[in-house]
C-alpha cells in the first residue's frame, strides 16, 4: 500500500475544482480556461505518477491542440461577453440527479479495489518506444498503424467539412 | 487513503462531472468540454491501474496513450461541423438546431 502526498492531492483536487467551473462557468471563454487548467493539473498528476511519457503526451495534444482548437472556434463563433444561457430547472436537478447517483454506485464499487502494489515500478519511455513498434504478442505495431490512418481519414475528412462550397456563389 | 484508490476517485469524480456538463449544457462547444473532461477520466482511470497493479504490462497506458489520439480526431472533427454549421445557421445552439426534424 502506497499514501499519495500532498502534491498528489493538491493536483487531484486541482484538477476537480478546474474541472467542475469549466462546466458551471457562464463565460464560454471562461470555461475554455478552466478545462485548460483541469488538463494542465492532470498532466501534473502524470508526472506525479512517474509516468512522464503520458504527462508530454497530455501536454502535447491536449492544452496544446485541442484547448487552442476549442478556443480558435470560440472566437470564430461567439461573442464572448454573453453570458451562456442557463439550462432549465428540471434538467439541472435531473442531471444532478443522474450524476448523483451514478457517482455514488461508483465509489460504493470502489470498495473492491485492491491495494496498489507497493514493488511498482513506472514504465521508462525506451520500454514504451520498444513496445509501441513490436510485432510480438504485446506488441502495439498494429494498432498504431490504424491510429495513423484514423489521423489521416479525419485529417482528410476536417478540411472537406470546412472547405467553401464551390458551387454555390456566396 | 491507498494511491490507486486515490487515483479512481479522482477519475470518477472527473467523469461525472464532464456527464454533468453534457446534460445541462446547450451549447455546443460547452458539451465538447464537458466529453473532454470524461475522456481524461476514463484515460487516468487506465492508467491508474496499470501503473500500480500491474506494472509489468503496457496495455493500458496504451488504451490511454489511443484515447488521447482518437480525442484529439473527434476533437478536429467536432470544430469542423461545428463551424459548417455556424455557416449554415447563424447559432450553435443545439435546441436551435432542429431542422431535420421538419
Amino acid at each position: 500500500m502506497v499514501k499519495p502526498d500532498w502534491i498528489g492531492y493538491a493536483l487531484g483536487a486541482g484538477a476537480l475544482a478546474a474541472g467542475l467551473l469549466a462546466v458551471t462557468s457562464r463565460r464560454i471563454l471562461r470555461a475554455a480556461i478552466y478545462l485548460l487548467f483541469s488538463l494542465l493539473a492532470l498532466a501534473g498528476l502524470y508526472f506525479w505518477m512517474q509516468l512522464e511519457f503520458m504527462a508530454a503526451v497530455q501536454i502535447i495534444i491536449y492544452v496544446g491542440g485541442i484547448v487552442v482548437l476549442i478556443l480558435f472556434s470560440i472566437f470564430l463563433t461567439h461573442q464572448t461577453d454573453e453570458l451562456l444561457p442557463l439550462a432549465g430547472t428540471v434538467q439541472r436537478f435531473g442531471a444532478a440527479l443522474v450524476v448523483l447517483s451514478g457517482g455514488i454506485g461508483i465509489f460504493w464499487l470502489l470498495r473492491a479495489v485492491p491495494p496498489s502494489r507497493p514493488d511498482a515500478a513506472a514504465p521508462s519511455v525506451h520500454e514504451i518506444g520498444k513496445a509501441l513498434l513490436s510485432i510480438e504478442d504485446t506488441g502495439m505495431a498494429l494498432p498504431f498503424e490504424a491510429i495513423t490512418l484514423l489521423l489521416l481519414a479525419a485529417m482528410v475528412g476536417c478540411i472537406v467539412l470546412a472547405l467553401k462550397d464551390r458551387t454555390t456563389p456566396s | 487513503m491507498d494511491v490507486l484508490k486515490f487515483l479512481l476517485i479522482i477519475g470518477t469524480g472527473l467523469f461525472f462531472i464532464g456527464a454533468f456538463g453534457f446534460l445541462t449544457r446547450r451549447n455546443i462547444l460547452t458539451m465538447l468540454i464537458a466529453v473532454e473532461l470524461m475522456l481524461n477520466g476514463a484515460a487516468l482511470n487506465l492508467l491508474a491501474f496499470n501503473r500500480y497493479l500491474w506494472p509489468d504490462r503496457l496495455d493500458g497506458l496504451f488504451l490511454a496513450l489511443f484515447i488521447i489520439a482518437i480525442a484529439a480526431a473527434e476533437a478536429a472533427v467536432f470544430i469542423a461541423i461545428v463551424l459548417r454549421l455556424y455557416r449554415n445557421m447563424r447559432t450553435v445552439d443545439v435546441e436551435r438546431v432542429s431542422e431535420l426534424k421538419q
